[in-house]
């Protein structure tokens, strides 16, 4: 049984997020984008900004990974982030691995959010290369979900704490299939 | 006991309340200086000043890139100078650095694009910015979603 406090603080968090985003999410974001979709997401390695261990996305095989490219100055970004938090809570037995990618052009500002969001998946900075790899990154929030083969299956322009982007993260969880990486 | 109880959850519930709060007056610091107090006459839609670079030979204004590098060194305005996050005081310095030395009746043409139109932390810095240096002809780029949607996927004129 879930003690009444954790429920109550959790019930706090979420009506937290769902207030925030009720405020921060214009209904006019573009939520899809054609490049990288159906394609096997682009290999990378890339020092954690907490711990400077590297982190290879190919070392989440067999997982669903929410690859989550933000910044300290995009307050639409900072929004979703607790909902994130929660997923990787919630799903982490399940397979999911949320992967953050920061696009500030440098690690401090990156690193205070990582602290102040209480951060649970790892996070490392992006760069030019590894921007392009995914198709551009020309604004933010912008979202990768991977499945457990390592094939993208959407991207969203936009934020993406939202039911609907959850039912899709569950229904790839529920593929069981764990086929190697090409 | 009720009161016990009462006492017991608020004392829970307080920090995570307060924490919560903290947090989201954090976050809308960077709300806080919206677009929206540009006002609507020095505003231009992405459609209308792609024609315009198309029908010119030279741009009609200076464009300036008032945004992150990170965005800035993937893709940019064909022709856009790097003039700095304006929401950041080291940005808002290369902005003044960079227009010190022209006449004030320049036509400039700001632009950021970072993030969608109303939690751009950049483009009403920028905008105040050149207003109290007495920039006269200045424009603002109104990009609604992100440079990428608005801009780069509409085939407008890169680098």
């Amino acid at each position: 049984m879930r003690e009444p406090a954790q429920s109550g603080r959790r019930n706090l968090l979420h009506a937290l997020t769902a207030g925030v985003f009720l405020c921060a999410c214009p209904s006019t974001f573009a939520r899809t984008s054609s490049i990288a979709v159906h394609s096997s997401a682009p290999d990378f390695t890339r020092p954690s900004i907490t711990n400077h261990a590297p982190v290879h996305l190919r070392a989440f095989r067999g997982k669903v990974v929410l690859l989550n490219f933000w910044a300290s100055w995009c307050g639409p970004c900072l929004a979703e982030i607790p909902q994130l938090v929660i997923w990787q809570n919630r799903y982490r037995d399940q397979g999911l691995q949320i992967l953050g990618i920061s696009m500030d052009d440098s690690s401090r500002a990156a690193l205070e959010w990582v602290h102040k969001l209480s951060i649970n998946y790892p996070v490392v900075m992006s760069d030019p290369r590894l921007s392009l790899l995914y198709g551009g990154i020309l604004g933010l929030p912008v979202s990768f979900l991977v499945d457990r083969a390592g094939v993208v299956q959407r991207r969203y322009d936009g934020s993406i704490a939202d039911s609907h982007t959850e039912q899709e993260l569950v229904r790839l969880l529920r593929e069981s299939s764990a086929k190697p990486w090409a | 006991m009720p009161t016990q109880n009462t006492r017991r959850n608020f004392l829970l519930h307080a920090p995570v309340a307060l924490g919560a709060i903290a947090l989201a007056l954090d976050t809308s610091r960077l709300l806080a200086e919206s677009a929206t107090t540009i006002p609507s006459s020095a505003l231009l839609e992405p459609g209308f000043v792609n024609a315009q670079l198309q029908r010119s030979h030279a741009a009609p204004w200076k464009i300036l890139q008032v945004g992150f590098h990170s965005m800035f060194d993937q893709k940019h305005i064909r022709g856009a100078i790097y003039a700095g996050p304006a929401s950041q005081p080291d940005g808002l310095a290369l902005l003044r650095q960079t227009v010190s030395s022209w006449p004030r009746t320049q036509a400039i043409l700001l632009y950021c694009g970072c993030c969608p139109w109303t939690h751009c932390p950049n483009i009403a810095p920028a905008w105040d910015q050149l207003q109290s240096m007495h920039f006269s002809a200045v424009k603002v780029l109104r990009i609604e979603n992100n440079f990428g949607a608005d801009w780069a996927a509409k085939g407008y004129p890169v680098a």
